[in-house]
């Protein structure tokens, strides 16, 4: 049988927004704040790029005085903080928002107001940072901003504030969604997915918001440390006071390392669906695939002392730490064989999605290679703060996630938009950007090898370092044009695409089930599910009735076994999210400026937070302050 | 290969049988107050890590020279306080599991000032520190433990005066049982991370 009309009616009277910008500013739909997400991440990954292509400009001729040392050193600390605070992290985040509540068949995620004040956050920490920018209040010692260079007394005015405060708004955002993630996953879950008949994306997403629940305090602790001793003389990081700059390194990388595979692991899981699409059979070593993916989120909290191998730390202490860096290349190269072992052994269709699932194999394959190479403490004293260092977290992060993104965008996209993207356009967009990188990054390897040190505005002529920093040049600009095909076919596809229709791709998962795109209900019915690939198992969906339709409702089910355990009520549309979120950054702004911002910001945000949770319901009819007739 | 239609369904069962409540670890919001838990007993941890590195690492003598270790007496009066408040706050959650309205009203009331009274003594043991946050790296790092702990039982005080106006003046559902017990389990959490904090504020002091 097909939903009737009356049940979509009735369920779309129950979960509309209201319209205009109340709607917009009260939604709490997942799939409109993921979408939100998405497209600031986007437009936020287009100015870093053009950033980065301002920087290879510069580093096109020797002795280029186009650039001086302190806008080369904005430009490099504004593009590293956009693209791992801003894009990557906020971009896997986004997915997981929009896709695993359609992956679970359910209405909306857990906590659906959560997920509004998280992006309103992510927002404020956007704004914090580029409009800060706008003003010439740019931070401008990198993406990680060490003291003692970013402490009182060598960073005078407010520029490492910025940074530090965008760090603390985009921290409380990623935090948020990572709650709602995690209890979404293992409480709504629908009837029959137990833990082993869980898809991998989910396990990715699953593991990578425990690791963010465990990492990213260390972060935000460390920039309040740092904030209080610009703000309130404090003395985390003072020598002379008996602190210890190292403690910030410690701090930061505690985050930092992990956050490499908060990045990575959502991409797993994209690689995962789109392999077993369109390799047209089961993903080969489901178990394997999953138990790699908690090997990976245990072993990245042991390595952070990688990336402080010439800080001087004891020899002991760097040998652990190469072992436990090498190690993580054991479960990431059985994820590797088990997806090239689901290709050869299937009916592989090339569509642009596996593409993208092929330039991420083979360049993240390289950067694993370089990794292995810097996870040495030995060479990596000779190659850290050069070149090749550059090369291999770029080789990791753009081929590890952002091809995978790339690849999952076009894969998810006729499920958002009900269109098909053009696949011409997608494969020029593919070969261009491919192309372009590896044209732009390999060379960078050599660089580093022939002594080019990182974060330099410009270089003696006489190096021999012209001729590569030109392709690599080059290499970007062919990259960046790729990109904007990517987008410009993203566009138009969406007014021009071919109508995608449920399961364009004839995938497996829950979120093919319904309709294109998917309304604000998701599926009509909650469905049953008793294998991993329940949309391959049997051409009808086992449904069962009685969540609420004439209120929004979803159902909860047990940790390990998904048995229905009650329904549940779903939070409406509201205002409240947004006013606390309005509440936050000004309380975050102020203690930029003054300690007191954090007693006196207290008193709104509580007002905020009690207007969000006030429950409605009848007065009292009992008890000394009932209601008298 | 490609499907246009939504999938037709076949209806197998029905759950709306099912309650329209739980409580405890069957309840969705159980799970989201343990997620915050976790982040927050992570920095608690990381924290507590940052003065264990700095006790370790640079200073000559624990606590530097001229300091002296934070007072015993107002710290033992908060921490015995903060203990005995467990056992009101065990029997509110009690009286929230049992859906008892008079009991989780006067309860969370209890609660709120008691709440109220232990932000004395520990108001008088920071100011006797014995030091200041700005005096060095030790001072620095004993004022960070103790307005992380102080930050928590403010919140939860406010969270729980907020919470016993609501009951009195509104008919109480299972819903609202269910935040009284997550509110209980939360101000658990603020005494048990108090044990490692205030054991290294005021034990590793003395003994280092």
């Amino acid at each position: 049988m097909i939903p009737d009309l009356d049940r979509r009616d009735r369920l779309s009277l129950t979960w509309r927004d209201p319209p205009g910008w109340w709607g917009f500013l009260t939604t709490v739909d997942h799939k409109r704040i993921a979408a939100r997400y998405i497209v600031t991440a986007l437009l936020l990954l287009f100015l870093a790029g053009l950033l980065a292509l301002d920087m290879r400009w510069q580093l096109s001729w020797a002795e280029n005085d186009r650039m001086g040392p302190q806008l080369y050193n904005e430009s490099f600390s504004l593009h590293g903080s956009t693209m791992l605070f801003l894009v990557s992290v906020p971009a896997m985040e986004a997915m997981a928002l929009w896709l695993v509540p359609l992956m679970l068949g359910q209405r909306n995620m857990a906590f659906p107001r959560l997920g509004a004040f998280s992006y309103w956050l992510y927002l404020g920490g956007v704004l914090t940072l580029w409009v800060a920018h706008a003003l010439d209040v740019t931070p401008d010692l990198g993406w990680f901003e060490y003291p003692p260079l970013s402490g009182p007394n060598y960073a005078p005015g407010h520029r490492a504030d910025i940074w530090a405060q965008m760090i603390t708004f985009t921290e409380v955002a990623a935090l948020c969604a990572s709650v709602n993630v995690a209890a979404t996953i293992l409480k709504m879950r629908p009837p029959g997915m137990t833990l082993a008949r869980m898809p991998v994306f989910l396990w990715a997403m699953l593991v990578a918001s425990l690791m963010t629940i465990l990492s990213m305090p260390a972060i935000m602790l460390v920039t309040s440390m740092l904030i209080a001793d610009r703000l309130v003389s404090t003395h985390f990081f003072a020598p002379a006071a008996n602190g210890d700059v190292l403690l910030f390194q410690h701090l930061f990388w505690f985050f930092g390392h992990p956050e490499v595979y908060i990045i990575f692991i959502p991409a797993t899981g994209f690689v995962s669906s789109i392999v077993e699409t369109f390799a047209r059979r089961r993903l080969f070593g489901h178990h394997v695939l999953v138990l790699a993916i908690l090997a990976i989120g245990c072993l990245a909290f042991g390595l952070w002392v990688h990336h402080m191998f010439a800080v001087g730390l004891p020899r002991l202490g760097n040998d652990f730490y190469t072992a436990a860096s090498m190690a993580i290349a054991v479960p990431a190269g059985l994820q590797i064989f088990c997806w090239i072992a689901t290709m050869a052994t299937g009916r592989t269709w090339l569509a642009t999605p596996m593409l993208w699932v092929l330039g991420f194999v083979a360049t993240f394959v390289l950067g694993g290679l370089s990794g292995v190479m810097t996870a040495s403490a030995a060479l990596d004293l000779q190659l850290t703060d050069s070149y090749f260092v550059v090369a291999h977290f770029h080789y990791v992060l753009v081929g590890g996630a952002m091809f995978p993104l790339f690849g999952a965008f076009c894969y998810w996209y006729p499920k958002a938009t009900g269109r098909m993207m053009s696949e011409r356009w997608g494969r020029v967009a593919f070969a261009l950007i491919v192309g372009g990188f590896n044209l732009g990054f390999a060379p960078m390897h050599l660089l580093g090898l022939m002594g080019m040190p990182r974060r330099v505005y410009t270089y003696p002529a006489g190096m021999g370092w012209e001729g590569l920093n030109q392709i690599a040049t080059l290499g970007s600009a062919i990259a960046v044009a790729g990109g904007l095909v990517f987008v410009a076919n993203a566009l138009l596809s969406y007014w021009r695409g071919a109508p995608a229709g449920a399961d364009p791709w004839g995938a497996s998962t829950l979120e093919w089930a319904g309709e294109s795109p998917s309304p604000p209900w998701n599926l009509a019915y909650t469905p049953v599910v008793d294998s991993l690939t329940p949309l391959w198992d049997s051409p009808v969906l086992r449904v069962m009735d009685g969540v609420a339709i004439e209120r929004r409702e979803v159902i909860v089910t047990s940790v390990v076994d998904a048995a229905p355990l009650y329904r549940q009520k779903s939070a409406a549309p509201s205002i409240w999210p947004v006013v606390a979120a309005l509440a936050v950054t000004a309380m975050f702004l102020g203690s930029i400026f003054t300690p007191w911002a954090i007693a006196a910001g207290a008193l709104p945000i509580a007002a905020a937070l009690t207007g969000w949770f006030w429950p409605q319901r009848g007065r009292a009819t009992t008890g000394p302050l009932r209601v008298r007739s | 290969m490609s499907v246009v239609a939504p999938r037709d369904v076949q209806v197998v069962g029905d759950l709306s049988g099912l309650p329209a409540s739980a409580s405890g670890v069957r309840h969705l919001v159980w799970w989201g107050n343990i997620g915050f838990m976790l982040i927050e007993g992570t920095g608690f941890a990381l924290a507590a890590a940052a003065y264990l590195y700095l006790m370790t690492q640079q200073a000559p003598a624990w606590p530097p020279p001229g300091a002296r270790p934070p007072d015993l007496s107002w710290g033992l009066v908060f921490t015995l306080g903060l203990l005995l408040s467990e056992l009101p706050n065990l029997w509110v959650r009690r009286r929230a599991l049992a859906k008892d309205a008079r009991g989780v009203r006067v309860g969370v009331a209890a609660m709120a000032v008691l709440g109220l009274l232990l932000l004395i003594p520990r108001g008088y043991e920071l100011a006797h520190l014995n030091t200041r946050w700005d005096s060095d790296a030790y001072g620095s790092v004993v004022w960070m433990l103790m307005v992380l702990h102080t930050s928590h039982v403010v919140t939860d005080w406010g969270d729980t005066a907020v919470q016993a106006a609501w009951l009195f003046t509104h008919e109480i559902g299972d819903d609202q049982f269910a935040d009284v017990e997550d509110n209980a389990n939360y101000w658990t959490f603020v005494v048990l991370t108090w044990l490692p904090i205030g054991a290294i504020v005021y034990g590793l002091a003395r003994l280092w």
